[in-house]
């Protein structure tokens, strides 16, 4: 089958990638345009580490064709920092030690993002529901649901 | 001049919690992993596998599948020699297999391609012919004397007569009588415990890419606990000298003891050299399961005999490990830590290892401790129930200390057990409420931290600032405690210190990132690195200021005139000598190397407060604790993630996480769906307390962090559950049908 031309919209600017029909989104991103913070842990949507936001919901990109992204906003960890200036969850994740190798934290930021844009001040047992799909081997969950704590209170002060 | 040997002890700024040099690249999606790494012209490398859990490979043809269009390169064992060395080859036949595959997921061959569907279409036109052999996955069963043999003449010299053909080891640790010492017991327990095999469970699988020249030169970048080592077996297996093929780690998402050997590194520099072009090979999650080291699984039996009052009199451990379908002497560790937090008079343990049809065990954090600490806890535990003891009271009164000879030999310095004990009775948790079908237990955990060969480099910039060159890749968090240490020894900021990881050629051997080692021998070579470049900066200053080498002592940052000549010139700071460097001799740098002994053990305890319920068998973590020395804790963060961490991966292990082999010997649940670590959801938070016990063989008293926590969660988990349901149990993962079916044993 002849590959297929995709126009989307790739943290707020127009993108175009060409890609096979049965190319996942995650393996678009990372071999067509260039973005490697969505990682592939485990390609069967149970580990998160791909999660990506696609109009406004969040998707393991694992699971997800690249085709599918026709006109569709695409948001990943790469767009989540304004210039020099980091997310508050960003912040909040180096100030307290929330993550160690690091290879789940862009898909835990992502999705803590989405989760204070829909609820702002969330329960500790909220979060932690909200983020079981994310695996992370490393901490023991403490601290980043610490630290998506201290950036929802600095979210809802600012 | 002069470094005091005593341990440091006002710091400014060890002890702190500093943003770590990588957090940024870290939450941007900058920072480059295994499978982020891509160089121009490179093939698709992937691996066929075995679907027999144990057969003989009469032939394999890969004429097919070297004439596809698109296919650069196919390898099987016949590409490469077969190392002398046993072990090497060990890791090689693990890497491709020769003769025979041992296990589900054996590599066999593998394929270079322009692209990933070719590469797959190539795989399926390679055909092997294999004859299935009978199998064995299961310790007790592989011990037997009429067992399916897994390899051949396996046994070392330690291996007694009599034993099955595929023991491999076996070992004996202990002092004193224990006949003696069970006949002034009031009370024996004698109890026998299986524990299932668990993997890392890192969430990046193992990735690399691989470039080999036609003048044998070669470069191979790859996610790994330790490039030196991967250097080191790529270039035994593929017969070219060490200082020719220069290995990269890239970032690491997490390792755990798991990225410690090789799996496809060797694969894709052979393709490489095949098909002259580079290869890249990322592993399937599946494949990380089926083809990448496990821990060991477990048999076991303890008994111990206790007074009425609570002293221990005697203890024996019998450990039967299976560690794959290559010989390990993980059982080793296991017989040595089994019963290190006890003060005893008579004890002995003993550990044989068997080959199965499994994938070759690697390193898992404290490997071979958690299961064998978790039987003697679990004895421990129902002793104190039955003689109606306080638990923690009972480790306390028999908890080894400073001058213990301990149960596998050495004895003990400075530790900080008792203090960890002391700690934990003291707090609340130790003291809350439980509610009906809730349950406390509690666990001791060691491990023997290691130092190792460690080399590390140290310049001082002309602008002031300074670059730590070292050789270990950073798992959790090392980079910022290593340039703390450097700032903290130069007297100068933080921030002013980058520390880099660099690649094989750049520096002498640094052993694998394991055994806890990093933060103390990094950073006891860092320190003495820093007091290299400290000698030259006063030497360069005595010679400015016309006055003896010995005149001149470090202070705050800055070397200053001391003794006779004290006050006569103003202090000179790092930034001052290093800006005129060029006219005092040229560049300044420090380097040490070492290999690193004193590292000093570390004792934690753990507390754990469940609830089970009696309708489904599942359990609820309500609150759980961890204590534990950390000697000096360097980046307290950091520490606590250590301890948190290796608490969740403990909790996993006990409640949930096995591998289960089908009669096939096919493993039935190579997927994060089926195999299943824990989740946000499923925990409390992990509260900490660090201690502070000072390890005389660090200069600022570090003792490594990492793996004791992985420890204790085992029988503390087990303990609670136990105390919960009132039925002792005896075997892991505790999943919700065995604790059902002991619940409705009861009645």
């Amino acid at each position: 089958m002849k590959n297929i031309h995709v126009s989307t919209t790739l943290n707020g600017d127009d993108a175009e990638f060409v890609c096979a029909p049965e190319e996942t989104l995650l393996d678009a991103l990372r071999n067509r345009l260039g973005l490697s913070g969505a990682k592939e842990g485990c390609g069967t949507g149970d580990c998160g580490a791909c999660t990506v936001e696609m109009d406004g919901r969040l998707v393991c990109s694992c699971l997800v064709l690249g085709a599918e992204a026709q006109g569709a906003q695409i948001k990943t960890v790469e767009g989540m920092a304004i210039g020099e200036a980091l997310h508050p969850l960003q912040q909040a994740f180096i100030d307290h030690a929330a993550l160690q190798c690091g290879i789940c934290t862009p898909g835990i930021l992502v999705a803590a993002k989405n989760l204070l844009e829909r609820n702002p001040d969330p329960t500790d047992t909220e979060i932690r529901y909200w983020l079981a799909g994310n695996l992370c081997r490393c901490t023991g969950y403490d601290k980043i649901i610490k630290a998506v704590q201290i950036a929802a209170a600095d979210m809802r002060g600012a | 001049m002069n470094f005091q040997s005593n341990t440091k002890a006002n710091f400014k700024v060890v002890g702190t919690r500093v943003p770590r040099p990588d957090g940024v690249d870290k939450v941007t999606g900058r920072a480059l992993y295994g499978a982020d790494f891509n160089v121009p012209g490179m093939q698709v490398g992937l691996i066929l596998r075995s679907p027999h859990a144990h057969a003989t490979i009469n032939s394999i043809d890969t004429s097919k599948a070297t004439a596809l269009p698109g296919v650069k390169a196919v390898v099987t064992s016949a590409d490469l020699g077969v190392p002398e060395d046993e072990s090497l080859r060990d890791v090689q036949d693990n890497c491709l297999a020769r003769g025979k595959v041992l296990y589900d997921g054996h590599a066999v061959a593998a394929v270079a391609a322009k692209d990933m569907a070719t590469a797959k279409a190539a795989l399926k036109l390679i055909k092997v012919d294999y004859t299935p052999l009978p199998h064995v996955t299961d310790v007790d069963a592989a011990m037997k004397l009429d067992a399916p043999v897994v390899q051949e003449a396996r046994a070392d010299e330690s291996v007694p007569e009599g034993c099955g053909p595929n023991v491999t080891h076996y070992c004996e640790f202990g002092h004193g009588d224990l006949e003696s010492g069970f006949g002034m017991a009031d009370l024996i327990l004698e109890r026998s415990f299986t524990t299932a095999a668990t993997h890392q469970g890192y969430i990046e699988p193992h990735a690399c890419v691989a470039s080999y020249g036609t003048d044998d030169k070669a470069d191979l970048w790859c996610t790994t606990q330790g490039q030196y080592f991967v250097r080191d077996l790529c270039s035994g297996i593929l017969g070219i000298e060490g200082s020719q093929l220069r290995v990269t780690a890239s970032e690491i998402g997490g390792g755990f003891g798991g990225k410690t050997t090789v799996f496809i590194e060797p694969v894709a520099l052979a393709l490489s050299r095949k098909a002259g072009r580079p290869v890249k090979i990322v592993m399937s999650r599946v494949d990380v399961f089926r083809a990448t080291g496990p821990t060991v699984s477990s048999s076991m039996d303890v008994r111990i005999g206790m007074t009425k009052d609570g002293r221990i009199t005697a203890a024996e451990a019998k450990l039967r490990y299976q560690g794959g379908a290559f010989p390990c002497g993980t059982v080793d560790m296991g017989a040595q830590a089994a019963f290190a937090a006890y003060d005893l008079k008579a004890v002995r343990t003993q550990g044989w290892n068997a080959l199965t049809n499994r994938p070759k065990e690697a390193a898992y954090r404290a490997p071979g401790a958690p299961m064998a600490i978790y039987a003697v806890e679990s004895v421990v535990d129902e002793l104190c129930q039955q003689l109606d003891l306080d638990p923690l009271d009972v480790r306390i009164l028999n908890a080894a200390d400073a001058g213990t000879k301990s149960s596998y030999g050495p004895t003990f310095d400075q530790i900080g057990l008792m203090a960890t004990l002391e700690a934990a009775k003291e707090h609340d948790h130790y003291h809350a409420p439980l509610g009906e079908n809730q349950g406390r237990g509690l666990s001791c955990g060691f491990w023997f931290n290691f130092g190792g060969n460690t080399s590390v480099s140290l310049a001082i910039n002309s602008d002031g600032t300074v670059s730590v060159t070292e050789g270990n890749p950073d798992i959790g968090g090392s980079r910022a405690s290593i340039s703390m240490m450097a700032a903290e020894e130069l007297g100068v900021a933080y921030e002013k210190v980058r520390t880099i990881i660099t690649d094989t050629s750049s520096l002498g051997q640094n052993d694998v990132t394991d055994g806890s080692r990093v933060t103390f021998a990094v950073g006891l070579a860092t320190i003495k690195a820093a007091r290299a470049a400290i000698r030259v900066m006063c030497g360069r200053v005595a010679k400015i200021w016309g006055i003896d080498e010995d005149a001149v002592v470090w202070e705050d940052g800055a070397a200053k005139p001391s003794g006779p000549n004290a006050g006569d010139f103003e202090p000179m700071t790092l930034a001052d000598i290093a800006a005129i460097s060029s006219e005092t001799g040229g560049p300044i740098a420090g380097h040490h190397e070492v290999n690193a002994e004193g590292a000093g053990v570390s004792f934690g305890v753990h507390l754990a407060d469940v609830e089970v319920d009696p309708e489904t068998g599942a359990t609820k973590v309500l609150r759980y604790t961890v204590f534990q020395d950390a000697g000096k804790a360097v980046h307290p963060d950091y520490v606590e993630g250590q301890m948190q961490g290796g608490a969740a991966q403990g909790i996993g292990w006990a409640l949930n996480e096995e591998y289960i082999y089908g009669d096939d010997g096919r493993l039935q649940n190579a997927g994060f769906l089926d195999y299943r670590i824990p989740v946000a959801s499923d925990l409390p938070n992990i509260d900490t307390v660090i201690l502070e016990i000072p390890n005389p063989g660090h200069p600022y008293g570090v003792r490594g962090v990492g793996e004791t926590p992985i420890v204790p969660p085992l029988a503390a988990l087990s303990n609670a559950v136990s105390r919960a349901i009132g039925v002792r149990l005896h075997e892991l993962p505790m999943s919700p049908p065995k604790i059902l079916k002991a619940v409705m044993a009861k009645g």
